[in-house]
């Protein structure tokens, strides 16, 4: 019978560590200027290493890693956290209009901002609360008689997103070319304009997201099986539905708030490792974490070097990369009588 | 082992619609109750209340004589455990993953299942016929096979009291025979049982009482020769039907016709 022990959690955590590790020191090696991965490690564990290639990845590259990692598996587990709770496989972090809110939020800035004396380094904080200010929405319309009903919180989620659009779009065409350009990588997800002395605050939310969901991923399992069926298996399933929903939206908030609204991640590293490791959560979780921060570090690192002399947003290359990636995966589970 | 079940004057409402009016029964230890009614006559509303997913607006749920709402979840899912009627798993879960789920109640916080509670799952899937489906995903099973997945979910629980929604209902002739005979086992073991079931035959042969229900309140209850009658049938679910009493006092039920 194969049932989930620690034995198979660490050997496949560990694994997807040293997967991490790779991509680290791709993300530090690749871009513009060519440094090796050698070097790039070299600089890393020397504390006394001087010269450009050491500016290069100390100053640049070694923080737009950490940041990218941090919103891969801030999203990735944001991904799965939402999907079981909603019970919906189709979720992502963005289902629930929290990146509606934080793209509100941000574009307002980067729309208005000039004309009352704002700059663009307020746009994280605009968007972090626009995400609370939508989280709050929800909790409020969800959350009204008592019980946070997927359905409910899916209709507003879904509602919020469509009137963020379009109010965004209002926003957009009051401001001239310049804004658009910006408002338009920032909507597509980049990390180049990733503020990297966020970093503390992203880690934190991470951090407390993460803290929320380990603990309850056996919750997230036994809420397959509906809120009701879980309650009677001794879970306090209202309490725990509303830490995960809270502490997640925090953690979706402050990803989209540095990186804009990065697709995709939150969708396709939950369903690729469903896919190989199955449904457990007390693997999905951690995994997702350590995947999803792997996959966007990869990403960035090709979204920098792919056209010379240029950067594409790491927004489009999520999508370009791993489309193709989970489509071929799909296939082959099915292939072997995995999935219908 | 007990599992005594008492409610009394239960009276529970679904938004402004009064769905119980007045309940009162008792499940002893060692019995097994069978709830019987047309569609939307009250019954999973009280398998519900009997479960605490639901509490009643008027009158008491009382589990071992304790107020069932003043039991602590994680001890209340010691002693009750809950077949719903059909359960829907969005993702692909194996069956022995399902049924470990019902060990939950008895897990430690962080929740991984020891050797003993594989001991029990297997035991349950095993008493279910279902082991060779135990890696199996739920989401390949067909609707019986997943039936009987959730009672194995149940029995892993080791419950006092078994709660049991239209168990029976996508089983084929054996099955039903199966699962009812495990709740039979359960009883006989010194627990429990509530069974709702629209088979009226499975039902007067396994249940030692029925209760009639018919738009939220008690029609009739007591032996299954004493509530099935044509007259009860009648008025509980608009049916004209013989009812013969077998050799063995069992009352045996053939609907003839619609009843104006």
């Amino acid at each position: 019978m194969n049932v989930l022990r620690p034995a198979r959690l660490f050997a496949v955590l560990g694994a997807l560590s040293l997967v991490l590790l790779a991509a680290i020191a791709v993300g530090l090696a690749w871009g513009p200027s060519s440094v090796s991965v050698r070097e790039a490690w070299g600089v890393l564990f020397d504390a006394d290493a001087t010269g450009p290639a050491a500016d290069i990845v100390r100053r640049i590259r070694l923080p737009r890693v950490v940041v990218g990692g941090l919103v891969g598996a801030s999203l990735s587990v944001a991904g799965v956290v939402f999907q079981a709770l909603l019970r919906n496989p189709l979720a992502d972090p963005f289902v629930l209009g929290i990146s509606g809110g934080a793209a509100l939020g941000g574009v307002a800035v980067l729309s208005l901002g000039a004309a009352i004396g704002v700059g663009a380094g307020a746009v994280p904080f605009a968007a972090f609360g626009g995400a609370l200010a939508t989280t709050a929405l929800l909790f409020g319309a969800a959350g009204l008689r008592g019980r946070l009903a997927a359905t409910t919180l899916l209709l507003t989620g879904v509602v919020f997103n469509a009137f963020a659009s379009a109010a965004i779009v209002f926003l957009a065409s009051l401001g001239g070319m310049a804004e658009g350009t910006s408002i338009f990588l920032w909507l597509i997800g980049n990390l180049a304009s990733a503020r990297t002395e966020l970093l503390i605050p992203l880690a934190a939310l991470f951090a407390l997201g993460l803290a929320c969901a380990l603990p309850l991923s056996r919750t997230l399992n036994l809420l397959a099986l509906g809120d009701e069926s879980a309650e009677q298996l001794g879970i306090p399933v209202e309490l725990a539905k509303r830490v995960l929903l809270f502490a997640t939206a925090l953690m979706v908030g402050a990803a989209v708030s540095v990186s804009g609204l990065i697709g995709f991640v939150g969708l396709i590293v939950p369903h690729a490792l469903r896919l190989v490791l199955g449904p457990d959560h007390r693997l999905l979780v951690p995994a997702s974490a350590l995947a999803g921060a792997a996959f966007l570090i990869l990403c960035d690192a090709a979204a920098r070097s792919v056209l010379p002399g240029r950067e594409l947003p790491v927004g489009a290359i999520t999508a370009l990369a791993g489309g193709p990636l989970f489509l071929a995966l799909m296939r082959r589970q099915q292939r072997r009588g995995l999935i219908a | 082992m007990s599992g005594r079940l008492e409610i009394a004057g239960v009276t529970a409402h679904l938004g402004p619609r009064a769905v119980l009016e007045g309940i009162d029964l008792v499940v002893a230890p060692g019995e097994v109750l069978g709830v019987l009614g047309r569609n939307g006559a009250g019954k999973t509303t009280l398998l519900r209340v009997a479960g605490g997913a639901l509490a009643p607006d008027a009158g008491r749920v009382l589990l071992d004589g304790r107020e069932l709402a003043s039991i602590p979840r994680r001890e209340r899912a010691r002693i009750v455990a809950v077949v719903p009627q059909d359960t829907q798993v969005p993702f692909p879960f194996s069956v022995v993953e399902l049924v470990l789920m019902g060990r939950t109640p008895h897990l430690g916080f962080l929740g991984f299942e020891g050797a003993h509670d594989l001991d029990v799952a297997r035991a349950a899937l095993d008493r279910m016929g279902i082991a060779a489906l135990a890696d199996r995903s739920v989401l390949t099973l067909s609707g019986g096979e997943r039936q009987l997945a959730m009672v194995a979910r149940a029995l892993a629980q080791q419950p006092r009291l078994l709660l049991l929604d239209e168990p029976t209902a996508f089983l084929d002739l054996r099955h039903r025979l199966e699962v009812l005979t495990v709740v039979r086992e359960l009883a006989a073991a010194g627990g429990s049982a509530l069974v709702v079931s629209h088979d009226l035959g499975v039902a007067a042969r396994f249940c030692d009482r029925l209760v009639l229900l018919d738009g939220g309140r008690v029609l009739a209850s007591g032996p299954p020769r004493d509530v099935l009658t044509a007259d009860s049938l009648r008025t509980a679910f608009g049916i004209e039907a013989d009812v013969s009493i077998a050799a063995d006092g069992v009352p045996l039920v053939v609907p003839r016709a619609l009843a104006f």
